[in-house]
């Protein structure tokens, strides 16, 4: 971790540890009246995968957009480096270095690639009436970055609409692992997906603890959470229903656990009553 | 931004299917991303087309009045064109127009205002009427063709009672002695004869408010932010686009340039004349639609848009100089539509269809 961000956190906590990168206080959404979040606390450490479960509506998304600076807590507080924020927009938390791969990977297909790569945090050269868009660096780091998530020799220029399914989620991949020196937030994608595809969902996620970031990993499957979280919150109806690690529960008790891990499990009973020569 | 440096993460394994493109198909994908060919090809053809009709049209008296019936149209078109890149409609420009040169002249001649304060407090009243439209159209999340029909109505009928009012007839004129006209006339009324051609300032207008636009849509952060806008509102609100902001911007720079139309057509009359014309707002529109722009949002170009007025003033010009009979303009104009609608629609279906993986 050697960014320019990092001496925010030098002070450290009374025990000495590091304070979270990012940390959730008993943080309430509402959309209206209606809460979407409920006294959620949660803490992203450096290094770690969280992995969010819970079924459609248990307020995962909202998690997400609250983290990535779309929604604002009616109560409780974010903490950055141990110090409460308020984001505004998505813009502050990105300069932040919290990115997130959006679920409907926030790509516009009629721009090109380069342009949806900056979407939002343009690099610029000059001074303000003449401020412009500095392209040549924009499409440089673009190809970089592409090529580091394996699709090289890509032209930046082409619309996003040419791209295959496959490339344009790596677009939003290596996007999110650009802008997200800190905090990595993948709200896995709900297009279909190959193995291929998984497996770089995966892949980002691995690569992107091993580089020292926090990682926030939102996802319907149990079986690939424990493939690579660290630890494991439980969502429902928009509350906490459980926060676990990775030494706490195995696969199949993470899949009882999430909601369809019941019927998951009467399933393979009547198999294997079906077929039990197997 | 934070300082991120690139080599900061590990490759990851090349993955298997980055499949390289022929060359005939990334050409084909780099001119797509260039909205303004169809209306470049539309200029040419139409040219061609009028120019054996009537090759007049090439003499330097032709080519003064299709630059002039042009100039006003691409004012408001390369405005219309950011504004429908970012997904949205304004049908009030022309109606901004005629209120706010009003609004100039009653100020010169009803309380004896110098030129120049007239002009600038007619540009306030026009930012006020884009910010209405703005505000009302990022607030309530109605459809800006409502919203703006809505500003049209309000805006013509009050423009023509009052000058029936105040000035006792939908004329207002006798603006020529007034203080600061001269000046007033410099920048918004030389003309340079050449041959037999007469060539306006607004021509200058024109080129600067495309040159403009063009840089601000292409070159700046804002100009991003209009296409994030019309094109994928959801991604841009979740890459912390200012939406709203953006939209009500544009809806500021279409009043304004309303505002400039209206000067231009005030200083050379050296009055105004409101009058209950119902179709000059859809002008703009048609000349962006022509220029590339989709109705969708997220596509097109200022360029595009100026090339479409060039089109529309070419064919008007071309009809009356072939000696047609000048009603026949108004359907070759939807014909020109028609042609441009369905070309935008085989883009559009290019450009969002989701490629299997």
């Amino acid at each position: 971790m050697s960014t320019a961000l990092g001496t925010d956190g030098a002070d450290g906590t009374a025990e000495g540890r590091t304070p979270p990168v990012l940390e959730l206080r008993a943080v309430t959404v509402r959309f209206g009246s209606v809460p979407a979040l409920s006294r959620v606390s949660l803490a992203l450490r450096a290094g770690e995968v969280t992995c969010v479960l819970g079924e459609n509506g248990s307020g995962k998304s909202s998690l997400v957009a609250l983290v990535s600076g779309l929604l604002r807590p009616a109560e409780g507080e974010l903490r950055v480096d141990g110090r409460p924020v308020r984001f505004r927009s998505p813009q502050q938390a990105r300069s932040r270095g919290i990115a997130t791969v959006w679920q409907d990977l926030a790509i516009a297909p009629l721009m090109s690639v380069w342009r949806n790569f900056w979407l939002g945090a343009e690099p610029t050269r000059g001074t303000w009436p003449l401020r412009r868009l500095d392209v040549g660096r924009a499409e440089e780091i673009v190809s970089q970055a592409m090529a580091r998530v394996g699709v090289p020799g890509l032209d930046p220029g082409q619309p996003a609409s040419a791209l295959q399914a496959g490339e344009r989620q790596c677009l939003a991949i290596a996007r999110a692992l650009h802008f997200g020196a800190r905090v990595l937030v993948v709200d896995e994608p709900t297009a279909p997906m190959t193995i291929a595809q998984r497996a770089l969902v995966l892949q980002s996620v691995v690569t992107a603890r091993g580089s020292g970031l926090a990682v926030l990993f939102v996802t319907h499957n149990p079986q690939y959470a424990h493939l690579v979280g660290d630890r494991f919150l439980l969502l429902g109806g928009g509350r906490v229903a459980g926060d676990l690690t990775r030494a706490d529960v195995d696969v199949d008790d993470l899949t009882r656990l999430v909601a369809g891990g019941d019927e998951l499990t009467r399933l393979g009973e009547q198999l294997r009553t079906a077929h039990p020569d197997r | 931004m934070l300082p991120v440096s690139p080599e900061r993460l590990a490759p990851f394994a090349p993955a298997a299917h980055a499949v390289p493109r022929s060359a005939g198909r990334r050409l084909y994908d780099r001119l797509l991303a260039r909205p303004s060919i169809g209306a470049l090809l539309g200029v040419l053809s139409v040219g061609l087309f009028f120019t054996l009709q009537a090759p007049d049209l090439l003499s330097t008296g032709g080519v003064a009045s299709i630059l002039d019936i042009a100039a006003p149209l691409g004012i408001g078109g390369v405005a219309v064109a950011l504004l429908l890149v970012a997904g949205q409609f304004d049908l009030s420009i022309g109606v901004v127009a005629v209120t706010t040169s009003l609004v100039t002249a009653l100020l010169v001649t009803e309380t004896g205002l110098g030129t120049w304060p007239a002009l600038l407090l007619s540009l306030v009243v026009a930012l006020l009427v884009g910010a209405v439209n703005g505000l009302l159209v990022v607030t309530t999340g109605l459809p800006s063709f409502l919203v703006t029909l809505a500003t049209f109505l309000v805006l013509q009928g009050s423009s023509l009672a009052l000058a029936a009012a105040i000035a006792g007839s939908s004329r207002v004129s006798g603006l020529a002695g007034a203080p600061g006209w001269e000046s007033a006339v410099a920048v918004f009324g030389s003309t340079l004869q050449l041959g037999d051609g007469r060539f306006r300032i607004s021509l200058v207008w024109w080129l600067v408010a495309t040159a403009l636009t063009t840089w601000l849509l292409w070159r700046t952060r804002f100009g991003n932010a209009v296409f994030g806008t019309g094109g994928a509102p959801r991604a841009a609100r979740e890459l912390g686009v200012p939406v709203q902001r953006t939209t009500v911007l544009l809806f500021l720079g279409t009043a304004a340039a309303g505002w400039l139309i209206g000067t231009l057509g005030l200083v050379r009359l050296a009055g105004v004349q409101v009058d209950p014309a119902l179709g000059s707002e859809i002008e703009f529109i048609v000349v962006a639609v022509i220029g590339g722009c989709l109705l969708t949002g997220g596509y097109g170009s200022t360029v595009g848009a100026s090339l479409g007025a060039l089109v529309y003033a070419i064919a008007r010009a071309g009809i009356s100089l072939a000696g047609w009979d000048p009603r026949w303009f108004q359907a070759f104009l939807g014909l020109m539509l028609l042609v441009a609608l369905l070309a935008n629609g085989v883009v559009r279906r290019r450009l969002r269809a989701v490629p299997r993986s």
